[in-house]
């Protein structure tokens, strides 16, 4: 019997495990395949919700499903915490003593946001990045009177639009809640420009300007002083805040570090279009888990996901497994509390941000309804 | 014995791009490393070198190879 394993619950995970169950049916039935997702959760969580958790338009609850209602009924659901993998014996360890054998194994571990990379951030900053994090930032919104909001991006991160998406809904929001007068909002970014993007830089800085949000470029948060209510990049400039929300540094996973798999930050090094693990013909590695440089969010995962399942049904059916991830990425854009644009590029072709339009804030409003069609393989 | 090089690919990557790989290459390793970023992008050719200046970092060199731009950068603090 062959046995396919993923490591790993979350949206690219979900859809490899889903589509090679679907697609290899037969052979499951018939006892010939086994597919296991290993995932330390039985909830699968949608994490851009939590943004809008921050602004109190969705509660928590709305974010989460069973895991299990998601996967195909034909495929093992392991819910554990993974120890490490072992390549020679080409088995996962999982921290309960068992072990989870595979002929092929992606890794689909994601990443986790760490603001204690930061000194003094888990003290004076706020995150979205989390449910209790969201949920923190939700009720010290709820509380502000007025003051200086410092929006300040760690490196590496996650969603990479997050940054510019938080600070327009705060825009509107404060203006809704009628503190537009009342408040500053600083935006911090860590390159010259106010997003790495070059094209939705250009688009924004003109926003920025109309919209009065003053902006320091070339800012890496270093230490933030929760008592003087400073931030500090390494950079050597400080900033004063009333109110820091952060888009903390992120890490790969620690399983990646126990299993000697990763870089120093516990990014796998990834061949960029097979997407196997370098130097392995039988790990495949997608999403933020990977050292790769695209953006890490879930549209990656989620098109990388693609090829792995294809590649991963090629092989088990005598191909080569030789079909090819080109770079693509596809981002929503929210402007405001009412519009949204959308970006798309890949390898090749660079991104042409379009004029906001409520249209697309709608359609993102469906996507967060629809998103469970996702890891299904369905959309 | 020279320091041996450590490559950051950034070639076609438009987001994050070459100097977001840099910086937390620059975050992640230890004094003393040499960073080799390769971008496809003749911005990088400029950008990194002025951040590196801000960070008080060490540019060691900026070379056009064909149509990727080179630059070196140690890891000094």
């Amino acid at each position: 019997m062959k046995k396919v394993v993923i490591l790993g619950g979350g949206v690219g995970g979900t859809i490899v495990a889903n589509q090679v169950a679907r697609q290899m049916n037969s052979d499951i039935k018939k006892g010939t395949l086994e597919v296991t997702v290993i995932t330390d959760s039985e909830q699968h969580v949608y994490q851009p919700m939590f943004l809008y958790v921050a602004f109190d338009q969705v509660i928590p609850g709305e974010a989460k499903k069973p895991e299990r209602e998601i996967l195909d009924r034909h495929i093992k659901m392991v819910v554990g915490s993974a120890d490490r993998v072992d390549q020679d014996k080409k088995t996962v360890m999982m921290t309960d003593g068992t072990a989870v054998p595979y002929d092929y194994l992606v890794i689909a571990t994601g990443s986790r946001p760490a603001p204690e990379q930061v000194a003094g951030l888990p003290e004076g900053g706020h995150l979205f990045y989390t449910e209790e994090g969201a949920l923190k930032l939700r009720q010290a919104l709820h509380d502000f009177e007025g003051g200086r909001i410092v929006i300040t991006v760690g490196v590496p991160h996650k969603c990479p639009v997050a940054p510019l998406e938080f600070t327009f809904m705060l825009k509107d929001w404060l203006q809704a809640k009628g503190l537009g007068q009342k408040t500053e909002i600083v935006y911090t970014y860590p390159i010259g420009r106010l997003h790495s993007l070059e094209p939705v830089a250009r688009w924004a800085a003109p926003v920025f300007e109309d919209q009065k949000i003053e902006s320091h470029i070339f800012f890496n948060p270093e230490q933030v002083d929760p008592a003087k209510k400073t931030i500090t990049s390494l950079e050597g400039e400080t900033l004063d805040y009333d109110l820091l929300v952060a888009i903390p540094p992120h890490t790969g996973q620690d399983v990646i570090g126990r299993s000697a798999l990763g870089d120093a930050g516990k990014w796998i090094p990834t061949e960029r279009t097979s997407l196997r693990m370098k130097g392995s013909e039988d790990i495949f590695v997608l999403g933020d888990a990977t050292d790769l440089p695209i953006s890490k969010a879930g549209s990656t995962a989620h098109f990388e996901a693609d090829v792995v399942a294809g590649n991963i049904v090629n092989l088990l059916n005598g191909g080569l497994g030789s079909i090819r991830y080109d770079g693509k990425v596809f981002c929503f854009i929210e402007t405001s509390l009412t519009k949204a644009t959308y970006i798309t590029f890949d390898y090749l072709n660079p991104p042409k941000p379009s004029e906001p339009t409520e249209m697309v804030h709608m359609f993102k409003m469906a996507y967060n309804r629809l998103y469970w069609l996702t890891p299904a393989g369905l959309l | 014995m020279a320091d041996a090089v450590k490559i950051v690919d950034g070639r076609n990557s438009f987001c994050p791009g070459p100097l977001m790989e840099l910086i937390k290459g620059i975050r992640q390793e230890p004094v003393g490393t040499v960073f080799e970023v390769w971008s496809s992008d003749k911005g990088s050719a400029n950008d990194i070198p002025e951040w590196v200046k801000r960070a008080g970092q060490e540019l060691v060199s900026n070379v056009q190879d064909g149509d990727i731009f080179k630059i070196q950068v140690k890891k000094i603090k």
